[in-house]
């Protein structure tokens, strides 16, 4: 990318709230049920139907805003945000626009050279989800499925401080992580649970005012968020440098050729005549209600970080990679609090095998076959001696493939390490007598002979004895 | 204020009404009358009054999080000219 | 005698009570007057005979049974823009020509629970927006006084039906006046409750911060028996309102002394005909003869309720009918060409003109450029109206006037010019902006034609409407009084 161009970058995060019904209706909001069941008269917009508000989704917009240090509206207001589509049943979509839920807040991310950046938060705001449209297989129709129709959704919008793909993927971790820890939203970007448009401009570098933006629609996974933008990045630079103007419009962007592409819906210049919705009144929220959603928070995720690098002596890291979801922060922190071991050496194992063991098999840290007791008590048994990091990693396994506790495989596999003495000391003596030629290499100055000496009394142990206690015995009797 | 041909184009198309020529016609002349009529609201002494958005002063009230509608997707379908395997038809839409 | 068809609902109840008479029978004497005398009103859309003879014989059974309700076996009538479960219901619009209703409203749903039969859908102008009833898809509704005239609207086929004695009393809704300038026009009583005092859950959506069921009957006797069935909070409506239902019928019998009645200048000046003039100004004076006090009261704002209106509720209305496209229910064009033409004539072709003409003023009010001049102005001045009535109930009980400046016009007098026919609301109109309760009674005749008394007051002050409408119906016998042709 050019240096005499500033990328800039405002992300709109659409997240859906897990609630059980929707925002205005009794109807279930579960994933995935055949089309239209769960379109009930008020999601279809029938004659006569009235919306009323769900609870949960005031108290989780209110917990969202506490977390980012927002302003919490003691007053706001749905609107009506008028326009005709297929997936839109009454031909307005309820919305909040001038008295939003959440007002300004802020967070905080790393910035591409490793430093804290503040990002502002302009506004989170209360809407309904539209339904869906299936285009393929109906020879020259398209079907409407209403089942998302008014779905909860919080709308997260961020000032234009973001300067980089990067940058915008981080933050929108970041977003991803706080409204998992709130246990707001399910944060499913496959099931389109959390997806963003992203408003993307460039600037010549020491320009104030901003360049014409496109905006960047529907993108549901952090890879595509990073590839359109840096995509519609150089599109917009190209433009600009062959003379051109960047035009405003709407972009659907391709995942599939890896381009963005203009919406054609939405060529026509809309005007969606919002105005308060007659049909809800205003939502009042007092300090009261606040207080107490405040004190429901759980621990966020910087907070976290810090306590980790504190009670625990995590590296910075290490304390950042546990943090990201609560779940592994959960997980880790009861391991460390489970066993004797070293809280460091759990933060290795739940960062190391676990994690990739979990990655290989695509599972969630909720669904690990291993607990955390179990990985404590894995621990426990390395720090105490009885496991060399290879038996170890032998137990793991076995823990993984549900063979029970550490120390139960070890009892049945007769895999307790080897740190007595006399026993490792017979070995020692019966590896050095039958290798004069080495010894005397190794007693002429050859040191790196060390290792193999150490590879036969492993080899002869079954590779139980305990390796530190072989190496020092080793190297007293060697030099000897 | 009247409105001309192009503004009533205009709102027609924004409110998705297929006018005859004739309906035309008198919408440009009737629209033009209405919005004369309203527009002695600008005379009325407003300054420093709050919009009125509801005729009684109360704050929403709020419904528990629970499910209270099954599917009765087949029944309500009646009502509708052209579904598919559950699905509501529309001619295809590009997107 | 009286003949069953001319009783009050009050009448009715005790006559099934005592067993003069059974439902069934009562319904069957209704019917053949529907299918008979009534027919050339046009106030029905559709007929329910045969479910009214099956919900007539039920409510019989439960009287047997010791279980009857409130309004067991008593027929009445829906305006056919409230949802009725499996029944069709037209808002007297081609674009619901053909829907059923997959729910009941839930006003609906109380009257029957309480034992209501519900003998059919009233003629209603289309979407409720009209005084006159011309713009039902299904023809206009004749006055039972001249069937030359309108009966007024929209609620007009059911101020019909009242007025000739097809049925005791009926449902209605009221965005403007559309309860009770049909009511006066039909001499009939027509009660428009409090916003938010009526569920308006399942009634089809005209304007939602004005629109309001309330009810047409011939004596306030029965307006303060229904209310009671119907009122009261309902968890689907956000906007219905949790304030304790009184016993309406129990305050009827209070006497009107002492109470202090407001009377607006303008409501007497020039745009009211002076036949009417004087019948108003004769009721009121009964009224002081009763021991109410008059007093003039003043709201300066007065002239800005029209144009606010013509603002507010084509504005709401351009977007609660967003929701006819032709897709999931309704009206749906044959073979569009795409998208945009499945839209376009689906509404277009499903709509009738002044329905039309609303959508497109409420969107061009609303549109980028004029919402602040339009819509958000007459959002002030809306407050300003609201204010002047806070001000004058610090000082009157209720406020008094004509109900229409005219009494019925000839079908076709008015369709021409929009703002002719917006004018006719002038009285009306200022209750639902502020959300007050009004009503319009029966209180004289011009030119041979019935004039309403109008009543407005504050907040959740039915029960005194009602009250004084009582008294003065004890007093005189103007809702007594039927068109010669269906006595």
């Amino acid at each position: 990318m050019s240096r005499d161009w500033e990328v800039v970058i405002g992300l709109e995060i659409h997240t859906q709230l897990a609630t059980r019904s929707k925002i205005f209706s009794g109807a279930s909001t579960a994933y995935g049920a055949a089309p239209n069941t769960q379109a009930c008269l008020v999601d279809l917009g029938y004659p006569g139907v009235l919306p009323v508000l769900n609870e949960q989704v005031v108290r989780m917009a209110t917990c969202f805003g506490l977390a980012v240090h927002a302003e919490i509206a003691r007053r706001s207001v749905f609107a009506r945000k008028n326009y005709f589509y297929p997936d839109l049943p009454k031909g307005y979509q309820i919305s909040q626009y001038e008295l939003p839920i959440v007002g300004r807040g802020e967070l905080f991310i790393e910035d591409d050279d490793g430093n804290e950046k503040r990002i502002g938060i302009t506004r989170a705001h209360l809407e309904e989800d539209a339904g869906k449209s299936i285009h393929e297989g109906l020879d020259g129709y398209s079907g409407i499925d209403l089942n998302r129709a008014g779905t909860p959704l919080l709308e997260i919008v961020s000032e234009p401080d973001l300067r980089s793909a990067k940058e915008a993927v981080s933050y929108m971790r970041k977003i991803h992580s706080i409204v998992r820890y709130l246990e707001i939203s399910d944060g499913n970007m496959q099931e389109g649970s959390f997806r963003c448009d992203a408003n993307v401009s460039v600037r010549p570098r020491g320009q104030k005012e901003l360049g014409t933006r496109a905006e960047l629609k529907n993108l549901n996974s952090f890879r595509f968020v990073e590839k359109a933008i840096n995509f519609e990045v150089e599109r917009q630079i190209e433009i600009l440098e062959d003379g051109g103007t960047v035009m405003q419009e709407t972009l659907l962007y391709d995942s599939d050729k890896d381009e963005t592409r203009p919406m054609r819906s939405k060529e026509e210049a809309n005007d969606y005549r919002y105005f308060p919705d007659p049909d809800l009144l205003p939502v009042e929220i007092d300090d009261a209600y606040i207080e107490a959603v405040r004190a429901s928070l759980p621990e966020m995720p910087d907070a976290k970080k810090l306590r980790f690098m504190k009670e625990y002596e995590l590296k910075i890291e290490d304390a950042a990679i546990l943090t990201a979801s609560r779940a592994l922060a959960d997980y880790f922190e009861s391991a460390a609090l489970a066993g004797g071991g070293s809280a460091q050496a759990v933060a290795n194992w739940v960062i190391g095998d676990l994690t990739g063991a979990l990655n290989k098999e695509g599972l969630d840290i909720e669904r690990s076959p291993v607990s955390a007791a179990q990985l404590a008590g894995l621990v426990q048994r390395i720090d105490d001696n009885t496991l060399s990091g290879k038996l170890a990693k032998e137990v793991f396994d076995g823990m993984w493939a549900g063979e029970g506790t550490a120390d139960e495989i070890i009892a049945a596999r007769g895999l307790r390490q080897i740190s007595d003495s006399s026993a490792i000391e017979a070995v020692v003596d019966r590896v050095i007598q039958a290798n004069p030629t080495q010894v005397a290499e190794f007693r002429a100055g050859k040191d790196k002979l060390i290792g193999f000496f150490v590879g036969q009394v492993m080899k002869e142990t079954g590779g139980k004895a305990n390796p530190g206690v072989v190496n020092k015995m080793l190297l007293d009797k060697l030099s000897g | 204020m009247s409105l001309d041909k192009d503004q009533v184009q205009h709102i027609a198309m924004l409110a998705r009404l297929r006018l005859s020529d004739t309906e035309f016609a008198e919408s440009v002349e009737k629209l033009s009358r209405i919005v004369a009529f309203v527009d002695q609201l600008k005379n009325a002494p407003t300054a420093g009054v709050v919009p009125m958005a509801h005729p009684v002063n109360e704050a929403q009230r709020l419904r528990a999080d629970e499910v209270t509608e099954g599917d009765d997707r087949d029944r309500i379908q009646q009502n509708a000219v052209s579904v598919s395997d559950g699905l509501y038809l529309v001619p295809k839409v590009i997107e | 005698m009286t003949a069953l068809h001319r009783r009050s609902l009050v009448e009715l109840k005790s006559g099934l009570a005592s067993g003069e008479f059974s439902s069934v029978e009562l319904t069957e004497t209704l019917l053949a007057r529907i299918a008979g005398e009534g027919a050339g009103l046009n106030a029905f859309i559709t007929v329910l005979a045969d479910q009214a003879l099956v919900a007539a014989s039920a409510a019989d059974d439960a009287r047997a049974a010791g279980k009857a309700g409130v309004l067991n076996g008593l027929p009445i009538v829906h305006k056919d823009i409230f949802c009725m479960r499996d029944v069709r219901t037209t808002c007297g619009s081609r674009m619901l020509e053909n829907f059923v209703a997959p729910y009941d409203a839930t006003l609906v749903a109380r009257l029957s629970a309480a034992g209501a039969v519900v003998l059919g859908k009233s003629n209603m102008d289309e979407f409720a927006m009209g005084s006159s009833n011309e713009t039902s898809y299904f023809g206009p509704v004749r006055n039972p006084w001249d069937l030359e005239r309108s009966p007024g609207g929209s609620s007009g086929g059911s101020a019909a039906a009242v007025a000739a004695g097809l049925v005791p009393a009926a449902t209605g809704t009221d965005t403007g006046g559309s309860i009770r300038q049909p009511a006066a026009l039909t001499n009939t009583v027509g009660l428009k409750p409090t916003y938010g005092r009526v569920s308006r859950y399942g009634m089809i959506a005209f304007a939602s911060s004005l629109d309001q069921a309330g009810v047409i009957t011939r004596s306030a006797a029965d307006a303060a028996l229904l209310l009671g069935v119907m009122a009261g909070f309902d968890e689907r409506d956000s906007t219905s309102v949790d304030v304790p239902v009184p016993d309406y019928s129990d305050t009827l019998a209070t006497p009107v002394k002492g109470l202090r009645i407001g009377i607006v200048r303008q409501h007497f000046d020039e745009g009211l005909e002076s036949s009417c003039r004087s019948a108003v100004r004769e009721a009121l004076a009964t009224l002081e003869a009763q021991g109410a006090t008059l007093t003039e009261v003043d709201l300066p704002n007065l002239d800005y309720c029209v144009p606010t209106y013509y603002v507010v509720a084509p504005a709401e209305c351009s977007s609660n009918l967003s929701r006819f496209d032709g897709v999931r229910f309704g009206y749906r064009a044959e073979d569009p060409r795409d998208l945009l033409d499945l839209y376009c004539r689906s509404r277009g072709e499903g709509f009738g003109a002044e329905v039309k003409r609303r959508i497109m003023t409420g969107t061009y009010v609303l549109s980028a450029g004029y919402y602040d001049a339009y819509y958000l102005q007459a959002q002030k001045v809306r407050q300003l109206i609201a204010d002047d009535f806070a001000r004058a109930f610090a000082e009157v009980d209720v406020i008094a006037g004509p109900t229409t400046p005219t009494p019925a016009f000839k079908l076709g007098d008015k369709t021409d010019d929009p703002i002719t026919m917006y004018l006719n609301d002038i009285y009306t109109i200022g209750a639902n902006l502020a959300g007050l309760p009004a009503m319009s009674l029966p209180c004289g005749m011009a030119r041979q034609l019935p004039v309403g008394l109008h009543l407005v007051g504050p907040h959740w002050s039915e029960a005194r409407l009602l009250q004084l409408a009582h008294q003065y119906q004890l007093q005189t016998d103007w809702h007594l009084a039927t068109p010669e042709a269906y006595a």
